[in-house]
Order: C-alpha cells, then sequence, then structure tokens
C-alpha cells in the first residue's frame, strides 16, 4: 500500500433488508486530496460513506485506515481515527450554542462555555477563513452558519478526513463560493476531503479525482483533468440495458391536462418549481426524470391539489366525461379526485403515504372511497371484494386479505397501493417510484398494469429513478433539472446521455 | 399570622415531597425518558424504607438511629433505583412505549407498596397500626440552631441546586440534554446513548424515591396509610417538572408554591367538602396555565426536550 493512502476499502457490502446498498465497493482516499464520490440517487454513495463514519456497520469487507485495518463501530471510534463526517441533515442541538455543539461529547477539560473552548474554536477558524460566534444558539443560525459550524466541529475534534454529503445542496451560489474557498484551505493544510454529490460542474471544478458509484457498485475513479461532463454522465449511467418492457404505440391522444406555468415554494419559501409548463396526453405514458428533490412531488401534488400554487399558474383538466375544460387550481383534493385524477406515491418508506400499515387490505381499499358510502355503519362488501380482486389479479403474496398490509414485503405492499389507484378507474393515474426497491419481475407486472391503463385511454404520469425504465416504458419524457423543466423529449428517440445531461445541467433554453 | 406561617410550615413539608420527585423526573425528562411511573417509584422507595426500618427496629434490642437512618435511606433508594431499572429496560432497551410502561409502574408500585404495607401493619399487630419511632425520629430532627423542620428539607433543595449545576454547568450534563433533544445528533458526536439513558433514568427514580422516603418518615411519621396520598403527590410531581420548564432550580421555590395552593384550602374559612375538593385542583390548573402561556411565547429553551417520549434506533432509515 502506497504512503499517500489515507483509507482504503475493500469489497464493502452492506445491505438492508434485500435492498443491496453497496455491493464490494473499493475504494482508495489519498491523504491531501478532494475526492468527489459522483452517483445517481440509490448509489450508495450516503451508505457507503456511513459506514467511514460509524453510523452503519458493513456486512462484508475491509476497511483500512493508514494501512491498519480497522472496525468503525460507532462514531466515536470515526471520530479516534481522524474521520469525521458532516451530514446532510446537520446533526446539532437546536437549543445550544454554537460552542455547547461542539463540545459534545468531548471528554476534555474545560466546561462548558469557558475560554479555553472559545479560543481552541477562534483559532480553528482564523486558520480555514470560518466565520462563527461561539455563542450563537442553532436555531438563530443560517443554513450556511449551520454548515459552517458542522466543518468546524469536526475540526475541532481533530479529523483529518472530511466527508461532506451533499454540501452545495442547501447553499445560494455566494455562500457555496466561500464553501470551495474553505475546501482549498483545508486541502492546503493536508486534510483530505471527500465530497458527495451529483453536480457535474461542482466536480469538475473542485475535486482532484473523482470516484464513480452506480447502484451500489463501484465503476472507478478518474482523475478530474482526464474527463469531461460527457464521459462522467456516461460512467454514472452506465450502458443501455434493455428491460423488454413491451411498448404499445400510443392511440387515440387527445389532451387532457394543460400545465402551465406552475411555480411553488416549500415550507421555508424557497422556490420548489419555477415556471414549469407541459401537456398531459390521454393514451400515453409520461415519464418523469429528474434527481430527487427536484420538484417531481410538489409537481403531482400541485396536479392533485396537495400542494398550493403560487398565483399566474393554472393546471386545465379536460374533462372526458363531460367535454369541458376545468381548472384544477384552487379546487380542493377530493373535488380533483372525483374527476377522476388519482395519485399514487411511494416514499422512500413505502407505507408512509397512502396505507395504514396496522390495517389490513380491506380497511386499506377502504381509505380511498370512504365518502362514497352512506349510513353510519362500515359496508364492508365492496372493498373486501376488491381487495380479493387484487390479491388475485396482481399476486399479491399475503396469508390473506386481514392480514395487517405492515406485515406484507415491500413489493406486496406497492402492488395494494398500485392496485388501489388502478382500480378506482382513473382518468389521469400519477404514480411516483412506482418500483422502487421491487425485484425485477414485480416491477415488469407493474409496468404492464400502466400499459394497460394507457391503452385504456388513461393519462399515465410516471415518475421514476430508473432511466432505463423510463425509456423503455414512457412514450414521452419531461426532464426536470432544479425545480424547472429542462427537456420534453421523444422516449423512442432519446438516448440515456441525453437523458442523464439533461437531469444535471440546465441548459439556458430550458422549456420545450 | 400564625395561620400563614402554619400554612407556609405544611407548604413546605408538602412540597419537599414533590421537590425530590420533580427533580428526580427532570433529570430521567432531560434525557428524553417520560418516566410517569414516578408515583409508583414513589411508593416502592416509601414501602422499602418502612420495610427496612422496622425489619431492623425489631431485629435489634437496642436500635441506633444513625444505622436505621442508613438502612432507611439505602432501602428506599435501592428499590427506586431497582423500579427505574425495570423501566429503563423496557423502555430503551425493548423500546416499548414509555407512556404505557410508565403508567404501569405506577400501577405495579402502589400494589406492591399497599401489599406490603398492609401486611406490616398486621406484623405490627396491636392498633393494627405500624411504627418505627427510632427512625422516624431521626428523619424529623432538625439541623441544630436553625429551624425544627426535618433535615430531609435540607436535603431536597441541596439536591435540587445539585441537579441544576450538574445540567447546566457540567459536560456531562450537557451531553445527557443533547441526547433528550436530540439523539441521533448526541450518538454522532460518540455519546453512548444507551449508558446517558440508564444512567439518568435510574439515578432520576432514586431521586424520585427519596419523596416517598420522606413522606413516610417525616410526613406521616413512620407509619403506613393505604389512601392512595403518595400517588396524588407523584402525580403532583409530574406536573411541577412542566410548571418548572425542565429547569430544577425552579423546583425549590415551585414546590413550596404547590404545597401553599394545596393546603390553601384548609386556611380559606367556610369550604365544604366539595368546594375543598375545588381548591386542591389548584396546582394543577395553574400547570395547564403554565403551559400554555410557555407554548404561546415559544421559547425554545423552555420547552420539553425535543426527543421525550421517543425511542432511539440508530440504523433506522
Amino acid at each position: 500500500m502506497s504512503q499517500d493512502v489515507a483509507i482504503r476499502m475493500t469489497g464493502v457490502t452492506k445491505t438492508f433488508g434485500t435492498v443491496i446498498a453497496n455491493d464490494g465497493v473499493d475504494l482508495d482516499i489519498r491523504k491531501g486530496e478532494v475526492l468527489s464520490l459522483l452517483g445517481e440517487n440509490g448509489s450508495g454513495k450516503t451508505s457507503l460513506m456511513n459506514m467511514l463514519s460509524g453510523i452503519y456497520y458493513p456486512d462484508s469487507g475491509h476497511i483500512y485506515v493508514g494501512g491498519n485495518e480497522v472496525s468503525i463501530k460507532s462514531p466515536k471510534d470515526a471520530y479516534e481515527l481522524g474521520i469525521g463526517m458532516i451530514h446532510q441533515h446537520f446533526k446539532l442541538v437546536d437549543i445550544f450554542t454554537a460552542a455547547e455543539n461542539i463540545m459534545l461529547g468531548l471528554e476534555e477539560n474545560g466546561r462548558p462555555g469557558s475560554k479555553s473552548v472559545t479560543a481552541k474554536i477562534k483559532e480553528i477558524c482564523d486558520n480555514y477563513g470560518f466565520e462563527i460566534d461561539p455563542n450563537k444558539k442553532i436555531y438563530d443560525m443560517s443554513v450556511s452558519e449551520k454548515q459552517t459550524l458542522e466543518i468546524v466541529k469536526v475540526l475541532y475534534r481533530g479529523a483529518d478526513i472530511l466527508i461532506l454529503d451533499e454540501p452545495t445542496a442547501v447553499l445560494t451560489p455566494q455562500e457555496t463560493e466561500k464553501l470551495f474557498k474553505v475546501i482549498g484551505n483545508m486541502k492546503a493544510a493536508g486534510k483530505s476531503v471527500v465530497i458527495i454529490t451529483h453536480k457535474l460542474h461542482e466536480v469538475l471544478r473542485i475535486s482532484d479525482r473523482v470516484a464513480i458509484l452506480r447502484k451500489g457498485r463501484y465503476i472507478g475513479t478518474v482523475d478530474t483533468k482526464d474527463v469531461n461532463e460527457q464521459i462522467l454522465t456516461e460512467m454514472m449511467v452506465g450502458a443501455k440495458v434493455s428491460l423488454n418492457i413491451e411498448r404499445d404505440e400510443p392511440v387515440n391522444t387527445v389532451k387532457r391536462i394543460s400545465v402551465k406555468n406552475i411555480s411553488c415554494n416549500d415550507r421555508e419559501g424557497l422556490p420548489v418549481l419555477k415556471d414549469v409548463s407541459f401537456d398531459v396526453y390521454a393514451g400515453e405514458i409520461l415519464g418523469i426524470a429528474g434527481i430527487s428533490g427536484c420538484g417531481q412531488k410538489e409537481l403531482l401534488e400541485s396536479i392533485a391539489g396537495l400542494q398550493e400554487v403560487s398565483e399566474g399558474g393554472h393546471i386545465i383538466f379536460s374533462d372526458p366525461k363531460t367535454g369541458n375544460d376545468e381548472e384544477l387550481v384552487g379546487k380542493s383534493p377530493r373535488a380533483i379526485k372525483e374527476l377522476g385524477v388519482s395519485l399514487s406515491f411511494v416514499p422512500e418508506d413505502r407505507l408512509g403515504m397512502g396505507l395504514v400499515a396496522s390495517m389490513d387490505m380491506t380497511a386499506n381499499m377502504m381509505l380511498k372511497d370512504y365518502n362514497e358510502s352512506s349510513g353510519i355503519f362500515v359496508d364492508k362488501k365492496k372493498p373486501e371484494k376488491l381487495a380479493k380482486k387484487i390479491k388475485k389479479e396482481l399476486g399479491v403474496v399475503t396469508p390473506g386479505i386481514t392480514t395487517p398490509v405492515g406485515k406484507l414485503s415491500g413489493g406486496n405492499v406497492q402492488k395494494v397501493l398500485v392496485g388501489r389507484e388502478i382500480a378506482s378507474s382513473p382518468t389521469v393515474l400519477m404514480t411516483a417510484y412506482a418500483v422502487r426497491g421491487l425485484d425485477i419481475n414485480t416491477s415488469l407486472h407493474i409496468y404492464k398494469l400502466l400499459n394497460e391503463q394507457k391503452k385504456n385511454g388513461v393519462a399515465v404520469i410516471y415518475v421514476g429513478e430508473d432511466l432505463d425504465v423510463l425509456l423503455e416504458l414512457c412514450d414521452k419524457i419531461l426532464v426536470l433539472c432544479g425545480g424547472q423543466v429542462n427537456g420534453y423529449l421523444d422516449a423512442r428517440t432519446t438516448t440515456k446521455e441525453e437523458v442523464g445531461m439533461k437531469m444535471m445541467y440546465l441548459s439556458n433554453h430550458g422549456g420545450k | 399570622m400564625e395561620q400563614i406561617l402554619t400554612l407556609l410550615q405544611s407548604a413546605v413539608v408538602f412540597g419537599t415531597v414533590i421537590m425530590f420527585g420533580c427533580v428526580g423526573e427532570t433529570i430521567s425528562e432531560k434525557g428524553g425518558n417520560l418516566n410517569l411511573g414516578v408515583p409508583g417509584i414513589m411508593y416502592l422507595g416509601g414501602i422499602a424504607s418502612l420495610a427496612g426500618a422496622y425489619g431492623y427496629e425489631n431485629g435489634v434490642s437496642n436500635p441506633n438511629g444513625i444505622v436505621a437512618l442508613i438502612i432507611a435511606f439505602i432501602c428506599a433508594f435501592a428499590a427506586s433505583v431497582l423500579g427505574g431499572l425495570i423501566y429503563s429496560f423496557l423502555t430503551i432497551t425493548l423500546r416499548a412505549n414509555q407512556n404505557v410502561t410508565g403508567l404501569t409502574l405506577t400501577i405495579f408500585g402502589s400494589g406492591v407498596a399497599n401489599f406490603f404495607g398492609g401486611s406490616l401493619n398486621k406484623m405490627a399487630g396491636g392498633v393494627g397500626q405500624i411504627s418505627v419511632p427510632v427512625t422516624s425520629g431521626m428523619y424529623r430532627t432538625g439541623i441544630p440552631g436553625i429551624s425544627g423542620i426535618g433535615f430531609m428539607v435540607y436535603v431536597s433543595i441541596a439536591v435540587a441546586i445539585a441537579a441544576h449545576i450538574f445540567l447546566s454547568r457540567t459536560r456531562k450534563g450537557l451531553n445527557l440534554r443533547a441526547v433528550g433533544e436530540n439523539p441521533a445528533t448526541a450518538d454522532a458526536a460518540g455519546i453512548n446513548i444507551t449508558r446517558y439513558k440508564y444512567f439518568a433514568t435510574c439515578i432520576g427514580a432514586g431521586i424520585s424515591g427519596m419523596g416517598g422516603l420522606y413522606y413516610v418518615m417525616d410526613y406521616i411519621k413512620g407509619t403506613w396509610a393505604n389512601d392512595g396520598s403518595i400517588e396524588n403527590l407523584g402525580w403532583l410531581a409530574v406536573a411541577l417538572v412542566i410548571f418548572t420548564m425542565w429547569k430544577p432550580v425552579n423546583a425549590i421555590w415551585g414546590a413550596y408554591v404547590f404545597g401553599v395552593l394545596y393546603w390553601l384550602y384548609y386556611y380559606v374559612p367556610g369550604l365544604g367538602r366539595s368546594s375543598q375538593e375545588l381548591f386542591k385542583m389548584i396546582p394543577y390548573v395553574v400547570t395547564i396555565i403554565v403551559l400554555v402561556v410557555v407554548s404561546l411565547r415559544k421559547k425554545k429553551e423552555n420547552q420539553a426536550p425535543q426527543s421525550l417520549g421517543l425511542p432511539y434506533f440508530r440504523e433506522q432509515r
């Protein structure tokens, strides 16, 4: 092993249940370098780094720090080895001051708020160019200040290897510049910095080398000076894989929904969607591509009436029953649902949205049409029939329809969720991450269901993570980048690289 | 004037019981564990001290006061910590629901204590009332030259001050508060969550149990009554934690305020039996008012620890 390797990981594997997060990953981190860890969402970047910081423990594989094999069982072990990680969600106690957060968990002398601690914090700030007020409470701090504090905290513990998980995701361009300057200073001081990111221009600007992960596997490490965006995108998305999804030519397409100039903000008032416009056609599957958190969820929720839309936005729905055009903005979610617009969103934890884990299939069926029957007593016959039908047609593996859905495996839970939405015979079917964490056969089954809906003249919107699927399943692909429309492509003619580039690089023309 | 003095004196005696309960519970809650078993733990502490003292006073022909005092203290502390340990094992290791576990512990504690209390009364024979005059006499000794009030009153104040210093001035206290606020952050900072939670809950229970010891030995003078008053006091201690806004130093005056409010009915002339009960409600009403005011003011430092009542599991995704 050469002298300049700070950390070496070999054959590291980590699984969560049946989901493989990392599969035999080999990675070297050199001393005094800035290494970018690049990959799509769900490619295992964060879980790999969590194993270095002691949050997760690998199932198998070896980790060497400074040439010696180590076992990192807790964050404390990681600190002792000089590894510090700045998580995407800051690990700070809100009601404590900056200094109190920094000294948390340390076993050294000096009581909280003492001069020696403050002096040491100031020394670190001066060395690397941070600005921090040790007595400021966290809840009074901006995001950028919190991040700075996290870095100071790690340096205070004497870390030589810093891992930053998507550090620029929450920063303004000016704050990003400041961060890059600090990273430069740390590199000059001989520290190794690992940046987890999927922003290509940042990778090219700041890092010495780039390590690429794809679907939990290690693809390779390249010197930044030898590559460009094109090469990196190809390494990230990989060669096209054929999935053999049956796709019929769309017939009798008519415009069903017309989204015009939709913008909306998140809870903190930051814009999530910016001036989004596109059309959805009945009898087609519209795929929505984008790295996660680019506004996909908000877009679907706007259509479903769950998300407030800024003034000036319109969503026009052409009702096939009456032939009238209806404005959806301002309608209640229930009114929109009654028009036949259905949303099934599969969140990361699967059960968070749409299903109640402790209730059985029948009861979960009732959640969708609880307001359709009258009287104070529950009519169980109809939902029971529906539950049985879904179990049979979709092949849900369950001891019976009276088993709580929380006891089913992930794939079967999703079948119940998607099956219920389809059973309500919608005119617009929106699904997000419908195949998240499912095996290939179950996924194919769900694609088949979506295709049947398309054949029946339903307008299907499919938000997906896997580019191969989007290319083979959908008729058109809408690419979102940072909350804006960055392309409206024909899925039959476009390439994986084109979609991948558009996901990560906002072209100046935007729109169509 | 004399009436006010007696009111104050009974308020101090009353307040001492709940001050112990409150300070112990505050330490537990600062670590994120809402232990509704405080009444049960006070029961356990009370009955254990009584049983220990009774055993000692009847076992030797000439019981020594200091030894009796130490035995009662150790029995009360050990039994309370044991109660805390049961609670900790269920909620921290097995991640059982804290509210349910706490309430169960209260029912368990009161059952055990009243069972043995009744048995002890029977064993004592005679008028059917147990008494441990030597131990109780020791606990009712004042500090010479200061006052005639039992010395445990001063101990309770010292414990509250010590808890305040521990929580606000020491590193261990800082770490413990971090565990209660945001265990994931504390974990990432290298703090052993399980160990902190166990220690806080068990030592907190031990301190709460002192309330039971003081009640039995001083308040009812070394006897036992199956009337459920310990339980009432225990719930007041839990309410007092909220009233003090999780600051033990506030318990020093807060407990006495509760005492005054509780005994007020005795000194208000012309109250019938039913209106007396209304007056006894006042401490709870005041707690609710404090809760409302604190929530309206939205000052984050005065709120309950953020992760209070939630179990912690590191690899949760």
